[in-house]
């Protein structure tokens, strides 16, 4: 799984808590008994998803206005800094992004 | 972490992670190492329908993706519906092959395919080295395929080399050579399976190489290695990688027959869980199998017990303890710290179960007549 697996403690760019994100559309989730396995049919890659409620966070980052407004909605507040920590870490492999109208919006910003 | 992790994986997974499936027994090659000792068709290979059957079940269970080889999957005459019915239900494809029917015409057909990778087979860096395994002129046939693919603009297809005592000088010869292709470099290791039960004694590298190539690969986190060479974690720093055993519980084969076995590198009557053709079908077998049951079960150490790097290496590799007649639950035969080689010198002669003849194809004599 060398070269596929993301390596647990990859370097990560750090998430925008304003933004929003979604899961990149190549990516597919597989619930699994420890959370859920994604793949990613663009870099090939993979990656665990350590627990269920991370797996749904991912899946359903693109039906909040913003990342915090998602870890606001389902996660308790002690954790909120371990998952962004690993939504940072998924952004870096292109699993998650920020949405493409968060795109338009900062090209209009400028 | 990613000790927890390897706890979850090893009570095994919903659905494979790395499904290998060989489409067919035949091939146009005679590999002196060859896995699945192939050559001749099995008349009992999967119909055509039978395996869109099973792309459906693999799309079903979200298997991501499915590594194709054989024999010589591409002989067979469905082999691109194959591919391309897989594509469709959403399993990307990777596919092995010697390249012998990698025509231009066909590399540009797959240039424009997506969701495929494609890796073709060489175990040698010059013709001498690599035919010397794989069969006369079968190093022109795997760089001819390259060229082609290259000039179909295929992108960064994939180099994949058996590490063997003769090649495992050629790292860097085999590096180059990805490079100027543009192309990723696979290394992976060389089981006593198949016909690599008959060669292995001679071609397995010496400890000294193994030692050369854990520090060669840990100098190159860009070389893919398919996990093969976790039994070298034992040296130090873990490779990178599950680093553990997946046989049932995160891998599995498909043969050509259908019938399922616990890892590509056990085609053995004790690794078979079942067969695609029975009730219930893959999922069947992958879910409910004994075999596999058994598998995910906590495993001892065994006589690794005492080795103070069983965390990293997990005592190594299933196949090679069982076709070089170790137990399953101690060293592995190439184990750095010499232990495996103390292990074998104990193996009676004729006591390692024996493969079979698998497919071979039958040794051609020489002819008399003319
Ligand atoms: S038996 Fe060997 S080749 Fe097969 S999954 Fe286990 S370690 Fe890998
Ligand atoms: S004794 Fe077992 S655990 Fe230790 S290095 Fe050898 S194979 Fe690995």
């Amino acid at each position: 799984m060398r070269g596929v697996l993301i390596p647990p403690g990859t370097a990560a760019g750090e998430v925008r808590g304003d933004l929003r994100y979604r899961m990149d559309p190549q990516v597919a989730l597989r619930p699994e008994r420890f959370g859920a396995l994604a793949y990613h049919y663009g870099n090939r890659r993979l990656n665990f998803l350590r627990s269920p409620l991370l797996a749904t966070v991912v899946e359903t980052l693109d039906e909040y206005p913003s990342l915090q407004a998602s870890l606001d909605a389902l996660v308790p507040a002690a954790q909120h800094d371990t998952y962004r920590r690993a939504l940072s870490a998924l952004a870096t492999s292109q699993f998650i992004q920020p949405s493409p109208e968060e795109d338009r919006g900062q090209r209009t910003d400028d | 972490m990613a000790n927890a992790l390897t706890t979850e994986l090893k009570l095994g997974l919903d659905a494979p992670i790395c499904l290998t499936w060989e489409l067919t027994y035949g091939c146009n090659l005679a590999c002196i190492h060859c896995l699945s000792s192939s050559g001749r068709r099995d008349p009992n290979e999967l119909s055509t329908a039978e395996v869109m059957a099973v792309v459906d079940e693999l799309h079903e269970m979200k298997v991501f993706y499915v590594n194709i080889g054989g024999g010589e999957p591409t002989i067979r005459a469905d082999f691109y519906d194959v591919v391309d019915y897989c594509i469709e239900r959403g399993v990307g494809v990777k596919f092995s092959t010697n390249g012998s029917t990698i025509t231009p015409a066909r590399a540009a057909r797959l240039a424009a395919t997506d969701y495929l990778d494609i890796q073709i087979s060489l175990d040698g860096a010059d013709a001498a080295t690599n035919d010397a395994v794989r069969g006369d002129g079968s190093y022109a046939t795997a760089r001819r395929a390259m060229d082609h693919l290259a000039a179909a603009d295929f992108g960064p297809f994939k180099i994949s080399v058996v590490v063997t005592r003769e090649n495992a000088a050629q790292l860097d010869e085999f590096e180059a050579l990805a490079a100027s292709y543009g192309a990723q470099l696979r290394l992976t290791r060389l089981r006593p399976s198949g016909r690599g039960a008959d060669t292995w004694d001679r071609l397995h590298p010496t400890n000294d190489q193994q030692v050369a190539l854990y520090h060669w690969l840990l100098d190159r986190p860009g070389v893919l290695t398919g996990d093969s060479f976790f039994h070298l974690s034992a040296l130090g720093q873990p490779l990178e990688g599950l680093n553990l055993c997946g046989a049932g519980r995160v891998v599995c084969l498909i043969d050509p027959v259908g019938d399922v076995y616990a890892c590509p590198f056990v085609l053995h009557d004790t690794f078979k869980a079942g067969s695609v053709r029975n009730p219930g079908g893959f999922a069947q077998v992958w879910r409910n199998s004994s075999l596999f049951t058994s598998l995910r079960e906590p495993t001892s150490a065994g006589a690794c017990a005492s080795c103070g790097s069983y965390d990293a290496c997990q005592g190594g590799c299933m196949a090679a303890k069982f076709f070089t007649g170790l137990p399953l639950d101690g060293p592995d035969p190439e184990c750095v710290k010499g232990h495996g080689e103390a292990a074998l010198a104990g193996v009676a002669a004729g006591a390692a179960p024996s493969p079979g003849p698998g497919h071979s194809a039958p040794v051609r004599l020489l002819s008399r007549r003319r």
